[in-house]
């Protein structure tokens, strides 16, 4: 019997599992069992969170890999980390360490302005973000095998991320209303392969799992994200940047699963101390989300 | 027949599809009371450790082990298969991320009692042995891959992940 490995349907699969839960950014072990002993399914290994590389500024790139071994030595749930838009060589690196998901991230600094890496060509799945449904199909023409909302990382403002969903949502519904031949020009006009805006109308959602991401901080933004129809939450700064992560991130993970049942929400909200410090999109120097396209 | 999915974490979607196409209408399992009255509940993939912690919340654990005490079916896939073990309702030994990481992640055909079925194993835990009351439904390689002790079926792999739908067949049967 023959052996398949790193086919499309296990690349997409693995995010199939992860559904309904919580990914953690992490920054050391200690950091990555914390967010294991609250029931992240996984974590993403970065050597600054969103928060500090928007407040220090300067070239953010891949992080050590011996950081991301000692994480991946850590944990038994799945690893991910980032590399920058375009880096593909960051992401052999990241294969070659045998890292779980890789992440095509507008929160490191871009190292190309008009490729995004071929994912297709790497054995190892890749998520990217998207802020509307063009810029997520693109990304899966590309390979990737998991979406997330790019929202604004690091500012513990949800608002992006709101914007970005809905946005993907209203689009899907449109697809409803139109034609094969307003589809065709759709497809066109966004540079999408029309196979993929076919099957993302036959099915009323994207074609791979969609998570929500940038700006989560609380349970309740979790959960808001959750009823917008996202399959998943990641967390970047909102969980090590607040007073007591330990209890946060169980909040937000006991939250991403009782999202419909406010009694719940409201009984896992309670008393979590003080959340991380947020920041106005319009005050922002740098939009991350702007990166990419 | 009233089945229920664990509807913590997860394959649910996937496994909710395969009994919708076999004419079940699913229960989605997410408090204590939902587990009455049902004849046979998935555990569905994802991560154990995540799906056994939050069986700690809301008495979902003791209503659990309660229902399958009580004669209901069970049947876990992948981190389902671990749950059952680790909460002593089937007698296997099972290790987790048995094959490696996700690169080491797989598609192949077994068999499961002597038909071929497609199996896609996802960062997949080994069954390494199994007691006497356990009978073995598959095995691939060095390890058992679909388990069965009374109306209780364990499989390492993800048989809501195929076209396939031997295996849910086979648990409707069970229930």
């Amino acid at each position: 019997m023959t052996i398949q490995k790193n086919t499309s349907k296990l690349k997409r699969g693995l995010a199939q599992m992860l559904k309904g839960g919580v990914i953690m950014d992490v920054t050391n072990a200690e950091q990555a069992l914390i967010a294991e002993k609250a029931g992240a399914v996984a974590v993403m290994a970065l050597e600054r969170v969103p928060a500090d590389i928007r407040r220090e500024g300067g070239v953010a790139r891949m992080s050590d890999p011996a950081m991301i071994r000692e994480i991946m030595a850590a944990v038994t749930i799945p690893v991910m980390a980032k590399v920058r838009i375009g880096h593909f060589a960051e992401a052999q690196i990241l294969e070659a360490l045998e890292i779980d998901y890789i992440d095509e991230s507008e929160v490191l600094t871009p190292a190309d302005e008009e490729f995004h890496i071929n994912k297709s060509d790497f054995k190892a799945p890749f998520v990217c973000g998207a802020r509307n449904l063009g810029e997520a199909l693109r990304r899966i023409g590309e390979g990737a095998a998991m979406i997330r909302t790019k929202g604004e990382a690091g500012t513990g403002n949800v608002v992006e991320a709101v914007r970005h969903m809905r946005a993907m949502n209203l689009e899907i519904a449109a697809f409803g209303k139109m034609n094969q031949r307003e589809l065709k020009m759709w497809a066109k006009r966004e540079r999408v392969n029309i196979e993929l805006v076919e099957e993302t109308k036959a099915l009323v959602r994207l074609p791979v799992v969609n998570f929500a991401a940038g700006g989560i901080a609380t349970p309740a933004d979790a959960a808001l994200m959750m009823q917008l129809g996202c399959d998943g939450i990641f967390v970047g700064s909102g969980i090590f940047k607040s007073a007591n992560p330990e209890s946060r991130a169980r909040a937000i993970v006991e939250a991403t699963m009782y999202y419909k049942n406010p009694e719940v929400l409201e009984r896992i909200s309670r008393g979590l101390g003080k959340a991380m410090d947020g920041l106005e999109i319009a005050g922002l120097e740098q939009k991350m989300a702007e990166r990419g396209w | 027949m009233r089945i229920g999915i664990l509807d913590i974490q997860g394959s649910v979607e996937e496994h909710k599809k395969k009994l919708f196409q076999l004419g079940v209408k699913p229960i989605m399992v997410k408090s204590a009371e939902d587990f009455e009255r049902l004849d046979g509940l998935i555990i569905p993939g994802g991560e154990s450790t995540t799906i056994g912690l939050l069986l700690e919340t809301g008495g979902l654990k003791k209503a659990l082990v309660k229902a399958v005490r009580c004669g209901m079916a069970v049947w876990g896939t992948c981190a389902g298969a671990i749950l059952l073990s680790k909460f002593g309702l089937i007698d296997i030994e099972i290790e987790r991320n048995a094959y490696g990481r996700q690169i080491d992640s797989f598609e192949t055909e077994i068999a499961f009692l002597g038909k071929t079925i497609p199996a896609v194993f996802i960062r997949a835990p080994k069954i390494r042995s199994a007691g006497k009351p356990v009978e073995i439904l598959s095995e691939y390689g060095d390890s058992k891959t679909a388990v069965r002790q009374g109306k209780i079926l364990a499989t390492s792999f993800h048989p809501e992940m195929t076209d396939d739908r031997t295996v849910h067949r086979y648990f409707l049967k069970m229930c």
